[in-house]
């Protein structure tokens, strides 16, 4: 017996029962377009977070001052030191101390209500240096950035990110006009372009400022404040180099000897996506482990009723042995047909959880919402397939050999 | 062609043994149209059985076509079966919701013959049922039904045909429809026919008589 008889019988077979057949698929469809779907929306946040911690600068490494010491050595949590200064900023900036830095610029963050006329936002404002476009990979879609002489001056201007724009000025032209931050007058002098990336803390809300003007206007009794150092290396290859170089300089321009002991601590951009990947499988991990659960459920549904029909067949199978179908024969007619149900089953339930995750983006609840586009890949596709064939393979060999079993007189007295 | 000695065959129901067969001594030789007879609970089924060696004895040899076929495994009996006996039973035992041609082509499937619609076909034609091939057993009258069980038990070109009770379902005029077409296989082909039936004008078609009673053979006479 080929397997083209085999696939033909089963065929006949499930045809006879067209209503149980599909039911029993059904089963076995929405397990996998479970599978489909959650998985895809597990990938679609990988995807989401990996593009956000991408938009934030693929090279950028980041210094925060450790965590202040109070009175007997207590913490006072992360990033409350005060122990990076520009002295620091322009230590990393020397060409000849860290050659793979591109550019490294002090940051101070203040947030504050931001007015425009009748309109109201709250952003945080960052004060900085005029290499923040650089190292942070932003480019200017209108006006322009603040210069040397801004930050030397303490000029009053700021630059704004595109959320910011569009909850402010609406369909207004900002350039020129005049913002208050924590009801002081600045003027607007640039927009960035959209970095695009959505969810948490997105990279378009932003207010940038001279940092000596944020110091100056804005952070009041904190004074001349450093919150984090930003550098960017030369490439994504040399950000260990980098993070090495800075660590030297600043190890030895405040004076410890000993790294355990330092006084600052280091990030980069791939521990940052490092972390939050592991976190994103591990989520596409539970959803897929939750979604397999239903998958079991139709296969014990695919068992169910294979043995249903077993015992309806009975004397058909008594009629095949009668007439020479082996062991083997019966075996693998009633396996190909649990695999069958299965397969076909899980075929469908790929194209309709393919389709699902297609079309959700279209649906207006979720395009409103920061839901994480569906990523169907194409590895889950082919695991949802082979793991639903198999699902009929083991759920059926039970059914299928105990017809295999069944002793053809016996079976032919079966009424 | 076919010899029994000293077949016995004992069932064990619980712890009662139940002996269904007490020393079967025959020998059918080819071209011989045997009935076996005998009342219900003589024995004969359980003979048709083993002779159809859907069952295997509890003592005594079976020789099939110079095999011992009491020794043969459930498989290498799946092969005889498909191989030199053709099956025809009293509920016709069609597959359900498969057409007549199809049908027929079952035993050559699992025998993993090729050009095996021809041979189907050619079969079918041979039973009168060219016209009513692609027709599913529901669609088909007893005794067509009938025919073309008897088509398919030829279409191996087995060396025996085991007819268990043929007629026992069917009208009076379609019985001596079968039956003649069986004697003709007989006599035109030389196929060697195994009649069971416990009808004695359904036996009359056969040239030899083996009656059975409580296990043991009572009386073996050949037609004039």
């Amino acid at each position: 017996m080929n397997l083209f008889e085999a696939l033909r019988m089963a065929a006949n077979g499930l045809l006879a029962n067209r209503l149980r057949s599909s039911l029993t698929m059904l089963g076995i469809l929405i397990g996998v377009t479970a599978v489909i779907l959650l998985v895809a929306v597990g990938n679609g946040a990988s995807v989401q977070i990996n593009a956000h911690i991408q938009s934030l600068g693929a090279n950028v490494i980041y210094v925060y001052p450790s965590n202040a010491k109070g009175a007997g050595g207590v913490s006072q949590g992360f990033g409350t030191g005060q122990s990076l200064t520009q002295a620091d900023v322009d230590a990393i900036n020397t060409q000849q101390q860290a050659p793979d830095v591109v550019a490294a610029i002090p940051v101070a963050q203040t947030g504050g209500q931001i007015t425009y006329g009748n309109q109201n936002y709250f952003a945080q404002t960052t004060g900085t240096t005029t290499a923040f476009p650089q190292v942070r990979d932003y480019q200017l879609a209108e006006g322009s950035f603040f210069t040397d002489d801004d930050v030397n001056s303490r000029h009053r201007v700021v630059v704004l990110g595109q959320t910011v724009v569009e909850n402010l000025f609406g369909s207004t032209d900002p350039i020129g006009q005049t913002i208050k931050i924590s009801r002081q007058s600045f003027r607007v002098v640039g927009v960035f372009a959209a970095k695009g990336g959505t969810g948490f803390g997105s990279q378009d809300n932003v207010v940038v400022a001279p940092i000596t003007t944020v110091w100056a206007y804005l952070t009041g009794a904190r004074g001349r404040v450093i919150s984090q150092i930003v550098a960017s290396a030369t490439s994504a290859a040399t950000v260990t180099q980098a993070e090495t170089e800075i660590t030297t300089i600043l190890l030895d321009r405040h004076g410890i000897s000993d790294p355990a002991q330092a006084d600052f601590q280091l990030q980069s951009q791939q521990d940052i996506l490092n972390q939050a990947t592991s976190i994103a499988t591990a989520l596409t991990l539970v959803l897929g482990a939750i979604a397999g659960i239903s998958l079991v459920v139709g296969g014990i549904g695919i068992m169910n009723i294979m043995l249903v029909t077993v015992t309806e067949r009975t004397r058909e199978i008594g009629i095949r042995k009668a007439i020479g179908a082996r062991r083997r024969d019966i075996l693998v007619q009633f396996l190909i047909e649990a695999m069958v149900l299965s397969g076909l089953g899980g075929a469908l339930g790929i194209a309709v959880g393919a389709l699902l995750a297609r079309e959700a983006p279209n649906i207006p609840a979720i395009a409103s919402s920061s839901f994480p586009t569906p990523v169907v890949s194409p590895s889950s596709v082919l695991l949802a397939f082979f793991v639903s064939v198999a699902i009929g393979l083991f759920f059926g060999i039970y059914p299928a050999n105990r017809a295999a079993r069944l002793h053809p007189i016996e079976a032919l007295r079966y009424a | 062609m076919i010899t029994l000695e000293r077949i016995t065959k004992t069932y064990r129901m619980g712890k009662l043994e139940v002996p269904a067969l007490q020393g079967i001594d025959l020998h059918i030789s080819e071209g011989e149209f045997v009935a076996i007879m005998g009342a219900s609970g003589s024995g004969k089924s359980t003979l048709m059985n083993i002779i159809g060696c859907l069952d295997v004895p509890t003592s005594g040899r079976y020789l099939l076509d110079g095999t011992d076929v009491a020794k043969l495994n459930d498989d290498q009996l799946a092969r005889i079966r498909n191989r030199k006996i053709g099956f025809v039973f009293q509920s016709f035992n069609l597959i359900p919701r498969t057409s007549a041609l199809h049908n027929v082509e079952m035993p050559l499937i699992y025998a993993g013959a090729g050009s095996r619609t021809e041979r189907a076909t050619a079969a079918l034609g041979a039973v009168g049922l060219a016209d009513r091939m692609h027709h599913q057993p529901t669609e088909l009258s007893g005794g067509q039904q009938q025919r073309a069980a008897i088509a398919r038990a030829l279409v191996t070109d087995p060396a025996i045909l085991l007819a268990d009770e043929p007629t026992g379902n069917l009208d009076s005029a379609s019985s001596v429809e079968i039956m003649r077409l069986l004697a003709t296989l007989n006599s035109e082909q030389g196929r060697t026919v195994v009649l069971i039936t416990h009808e004695q004008d359904i036996a009359r078609f056969a040239r030899r008589t083996v009656e059975l009673r409580d296990g043991r053979i009572v009386r073996d006479e050949k037609a004039a």
